[in-house]
């Protein structure tokens, strides 16, 4: 399969690549990875008139924590996720789907920003900036804002993203004492999108009660979807397993997931609820540091 | 280093085409391709360098797999442009001075293919697995080849061969740091 033919620009700076954008009114595509546009571009599901390669703009690829947040960077790679120390020790979340993002090799092109402002329900990102409560950085023609991933998903490939804007960062809300979390994906085989995925990201109070919980669901609906009701429940609670099992009912329901060759809509929607339990619970043992 | 310049047969307008030097095998290219151009393309029909399969078109099977500055890529996923100024290398650049890579005699010796369609995106999945982990154990093995699908599923000869490569791999020459 061979795409169509597009124009073709590799900016050296932020500023030049968004002029690109802004120039083309919403007929260029930015070009990360390319391991979504590339394919999608080759089944004709999108023609752009013209892609801009933002891979060599020198100093978007970076893990790096301070204070407050880890940042990562628009083109940091998925596997990077997956091979750091650092978020293996305090995300462990965004290090197990660092290890469930398609396959290896995909990975090495795969990155950070593509899987969070594609828009696919099926990318594995999302749920866990949603867990998370992470902040994305979108750079313009009139400079940088910063956005919720809590408010960032409106439809199936539509975010809150505008035409001339660019992802260039996201900010993951640096873990206090007590923080646990995990992500848990049910896959036919390795590379396929989830059958349903849960992410969790909870802290644990002194007393072992769950202070703060964000709960957040891949492939289950039109887009990722934050489990409010579920993330809400369990506020204030011991941890307690019908606490846990309510909790993963409350994920369930938020779940809207339409029956394709991955199962009927109450299976997923189950496996929502069954996976739920078992990434809460994943997520509380790692908080007491039973691993 | 010669320079062996390849011309794409193109006619389409020169906004959709670019110059691109990248260095395959160890040879310099420098051509002028179609910016849609497929990396797997560019190496099968303007280089005719074969050896890159064509599996699934769809970025699943990892026949395409080849490596773009020491990284495995699915050359049917990444365009031609994409790889300016990089280093790649196929399944043809292994053999060096008439010497199998340990990894191909892993596979010659360990009986590593059936049908054969799937062993060169394999061999290049597992040269990398190596150069990153040069003594994987069976579970990293399996997880490092896991973007690459044998319908054969002879899986279990593949791994012996990786094996075979980890066990015989001849040690770092003095001096180079071990890369």
């Amino acid at each position: 399969m061979i795409p169509p033919n597009f124009e073709y620009y590799a900016p050296s700076s932020l500023n030049e690549a968004i002029g690109l954008l802004d120039q083309h009114q919403g007929e260029a595509k930015i070009l990360a990875g390319g391991m979504s546009l590339i394919a999608m571009m080759k089944l004709r599901l999108v023609e752009p008139g013209a892609l801009i390669d933002i891979n060599r703009i020198p100093g978007l690829s970076y893990l790096k924590e301070d204070a407050q947040f880890l940042h990562i960077g628009a083109t940091t790679r998925t596997n990077d996720l997956g091979d750091s120390d650092v978020v293996r020790m305090r995300y462990p979340i965004l290090s197990d789907a660092g290890r469930e993002i398609a396959d290896p090799t995909v990975r090495n092109m795969g990155t950070v920003g593509g899987n969070v402002c594609h828009g696919d329900p099926g990318n594995d990102l999302p749920a866990c900036l949603l867990a998370l409560d992470a902040q994305l950085v979108a750079q313009g023609p009139k400079g940088p804002r910063t956005l919720a991933a809590r408010e960032f998903y409106q439809d199936t490939f539509v975010t809150a993203l505008a035409p001339n804007e660019i992802l260039t960062e996201v900010k993951i809300p640096r873990p206090g004492t007590g923080a646990g979390s995990a992500y848990s994906k049910m896959e036919r085989k390795v590379g396929d999108f989830a059958t349903a995925a849960v992410a969790v990201a909870l802290t644990l109070g002194k007393s072992g009660g769950i202070d703060a919980v964000g709960i957040g669901l891949t492939n289950v609906g039109p887009t990722a979807i934050y489990a409010r009701a579920a993330s809400e429940f369990l506020k204030g609670k011991a941890g307690a397993d019908a606490e846990i099992a309510k909790a993963a009912e409350l994920a369930a329901e938020a779940a809207s997931p339409v029956a394709d060759n991955r199962g009927p809509v109450e299976f997923k929607k189950d496996m929502v609820r069954v996976w739920s339990r078992r990434t809460l619970r994943r997520a509380i043992d790692r908080a007491k540091g039973v691993h | 280093m010669a320079i062996d310049a390849v011309t794409a047969k193109s006619s389409v307008p020169s906004s959709f085409s670019r110059t691109v030097h990248l260095t395959v095998n160890g040879v310099a290219r420098e051509s002028t391709v179609e910016n849609r151009l497929l990396l797997v393309h560019y190496l099968r029909e303007h280089l005719r360098l074969t050896g890159t399969h064509i599996g699934c078109d769809t970025s699943h099977c990892g026949a395409c797999t080849v490596l773009v500055d020491g990284k495995t890529v699915k050359s049917c996923t990444m365009l031609t442009v994409m790889a300016d100024g990089k280093q790649v290398t196929t399944v043809e650049g292994l053999e060096t001075a008439g010497k199998l890579h340990p990894v191909q005699e892993g596979f010659t010796k360990e009986h590593g293919l059936q049908c054969g369609f799937c062993t060169p995106g394999m061999m290049m999945a597992s040269v990398a697995l190596l150069a990153k982990n040069p003594h994987p154990t069976e579970d990293e093995i399996r997880r490092g080849i896991s973007g690459n699908l044998c319908r054969c599923t002879g899986y279990v000869n593949i791994v012996k061969a990786i094996q075979y490569a980890a066990a015989n791999a001849p040690p770092p020459a003095a001096g180079t740091g071990g890369a």
